[in-house]
């Protein structure tokens, strides 16, 4: 008689208590990004805007794809860490691009662990649009404060010195940034995805699916999230950051609307909840636009909208979600043609 | 004397303004076990609730160990050794089950080992999600994940609800095993009261969100019509 496979045998559960390990493919995002680099060097500034998106999708992630923060908001952080960076910058107060970003990521926190503690009071539509206003408190404030923000018009010519003291950075030919940038997002992906793995991440999950039984397994869900929705805004900061450093300016649309809309396009795009969603939509987010953008300039954002209807309407968990959807579907097939042992 | 390790005086609670529960005055010794029963709609849940504090406590006060609860947040009650089993179970669908374990778990008597030894089919079962668990498993799911928080008093609310009756029959066996030798104070509320008068030899039945009755099980186990009176279903 053939042995039954036990239940952990399972090609499901084998998936699972695998899913902290690093995966094959993992370092694959990696490797496309270098190989990017030697391939395309004229196109490392679209490049570098792209990893760029990538970090601030990873940062909205952690709040509404792990956490289940409903946010339309986010670019105020990303506003909040572009300004820091770029008016310390413009006033000669600190320059030095690693530090600047800390500092960006420092004020984002504390904006977002103040915000934190109001908003998070609060949840659904109240908590969507506290987070709006929020974002448009901040937006006019720097509109205001035309004297150190520039206003509208933003403050422009920032200077960058050379990172390390060696690498120049030239908004015009941007390799320095390119790689900066994906230094930078390497490390904050690590970090995000040490994270969610942890405890502390399972506990978000739990947050996510079902908040007052969290609270009965005795977990303080309000801190927690405030805790996650700080360090989301403290990297959305360092996104913006490293924004205003790339592009040697900063303006209102950091702060504004389009950009919390885009960020959470290419999030739900791509797939909440999974980290890599951000990747992938951010590339197809960007690569849509570019692509629709040429073939019919004028109403290029009609492709994405009804794409993107197409996405909430059959595929929830975005491009990766129904990529997983096929592995699963694939799997059980894989799991049946094993001969009997 | 010992102190008890759950008491409620005088409590009225509700949700919001509405009031369910009134009057409600009961003790739960450490190490005693206590079933709770009545029919659909009479506060059996809401009672639950409010030792959690779920709900809105308008008067009295529920004290554990002692303790008064009142003001305390959920998650500092449980902290405080309140486990909860809720009646929808309510376990996180797309963690495994390792991980719903893991993420409410304390320090203390109950271990992993402790707890596979009640519970050998979870232990086949770390790896799966779950969602992927069936209604059985995912009690014990349940079940488990309360036990690993330690608690000193445990609130079971309706587990054998929409389960097999064999599956009904190991839990049960489950729930015994735990009564005699976890040295847990439980509070079972159930619907069946066949169940429920056999887990305990003292029972609660309560009518209109008020114990009408406080005392020994076995009275009502021996005359369905006295079971009758109180709940109006004789088995």
């Amino acid at each position: 008689m053939s042995a039954m496979p036990t239940l952990t045998e399972h090609p499901a559960a084998l998936a699972l208590t695998r899913r902290h390990r690093l995966r094959w493919w993992e370092p694959l995002p990696w490797v496309l990004a270098l190989a990017f680099y030697f391939l395309f060097p004229r196109h490392l500034g679209f490049g570098t805007e792209l990893l760029i998106m990538v970090l601030f999708a990873i940062s909205l992630d952690l709040a509404l794809g792990y956490a289940g923060i409903i946010t339309l908001g986010h670019a105020a952080f990303f506003g909040a860490g572009a300004y820091t960076v770029g008016m310390l910058a413009q006033y000669g107060i600190w320059t030095e691009p690693i530090t600047g970003l800390i500092a960006g990521a420092a004020v984002a926190a504390l904006i977002g662990f103040l915000s934190g503690l109001v908003l998070l009071r609060t949840t659904g539509l109240t908590l969507l649009m506290l987070t709006l206003c929020t974002m448009a408190l901040l937006e006019e404030a720097a509109n205001l404060g035309h004297d150190w923000t520039g206003g509208f018009d933003g403050l422009t010519g920032i200077t960058i010195p050379p990172l390390f003291g060696l690498f120049e950075f030239n908004p015009l030919f941007p390799k320095t940034q390119y790689l900066y940038v994906l230094g930078v997002l390497f490390v904050c992906f690590v970090f995000a995805r040490t994270l969610v793995y942890s405890p502390f991440g399972q506990s978000l999950t739990g947050i996510r699916e079902n908040t007052l039984r969290m609270h009965a397994v005795g977990a303080p869900v309000r801190t927690r999230l405030v805790v996650c929705y700080t360090i989301s805004a403290a990297l959305a900061g360092i996104a913006g950051g490293i924004w205003a450093q790339a592009n040697a300016y900063v303006n209102l649309s950091t702060l504004g609307l389009d950009r919390a809309a885009t960020v959470l396009i290419i999030l739900v795009l791509g797939g909440y909840g999974r980290l890599y969603g951000a990747f992938v939509g951010a590339l197809a987010y960007m690569a849509l636009a570019h692509f629709l953008s040429q073939v019919y300039p004028t109403a290029w954002q009609l492709g994405l909208g009804l794409l993107l209807v197409a996405i909430a309407l059959f595929a929830r968990g975005g491009i990766i979600g129904v990529g997983e959807t096929l592995v699963q579907r694939l799997r059980p097939k894989m799991y049946q043609k094993q001969p009997p042992s | 004397m010992a102190e008890n390790a759950l008491e409620l005086k005088d409590v009225s609670a509700g949700y919001g303004e509405t009031v369910v529960l009134e009057d409600i005055n009961f003790t739960v010794a450490p190490g005693e076990s206590i079933s709770v029963i009545g029919r659909n709609g009479v506060g059996k849940t809401t009672l639950l609730a409010t030792v959690m504090g779920h709900t809105t406590l308008h008067k009295g006060e529920v004290a554990l160990a002692g303790k008064s609860l009142k003001g305390v947040p959920i998650y500092r009650r449980a902290a405080a050794g309140l486990g909860f089993v809720p009646q929808e179970r309510e376990i996180f669908p797309s963690l495994t089950v390792r991980e719903n374990l893991d993420v409410g778990a304390r320090p203390g008597e109950w271990t992993d080992q402790r707890l596979f030894e009640l519970f050998p089919n979870l232990k086949e079962r770390l790896g799966n999600r779950g969602n992927q668990l069936s209604g059985g498993e995912q009690q014990m799911l349940s079940i488990a994940r309360a036990l690993l928080t330690n608690p000193s008093v445990l609130l079971l609310d309706e587990p054998t609800e929409g389960l097999a009756p064999v599956i009904v029959e190991a839990l049960t066996a489950v729930l015994a095993k735990l009564r005699n030798e976890s040295g847990l104070s439980i509070i079972l509320v159930e619907q069946n009261s066949r169940i429920a008068l056999e887990f305990s030899p003292r029972c609660v039945v309560m009518d209109k969100g008020r114990i009408v009755y406080d005392g020994e099980s076995a009275p009502l186990r021996n005359d369905p019509e006295k079971l009758a009176q109180f709940i109006g279903v004789s088995e």
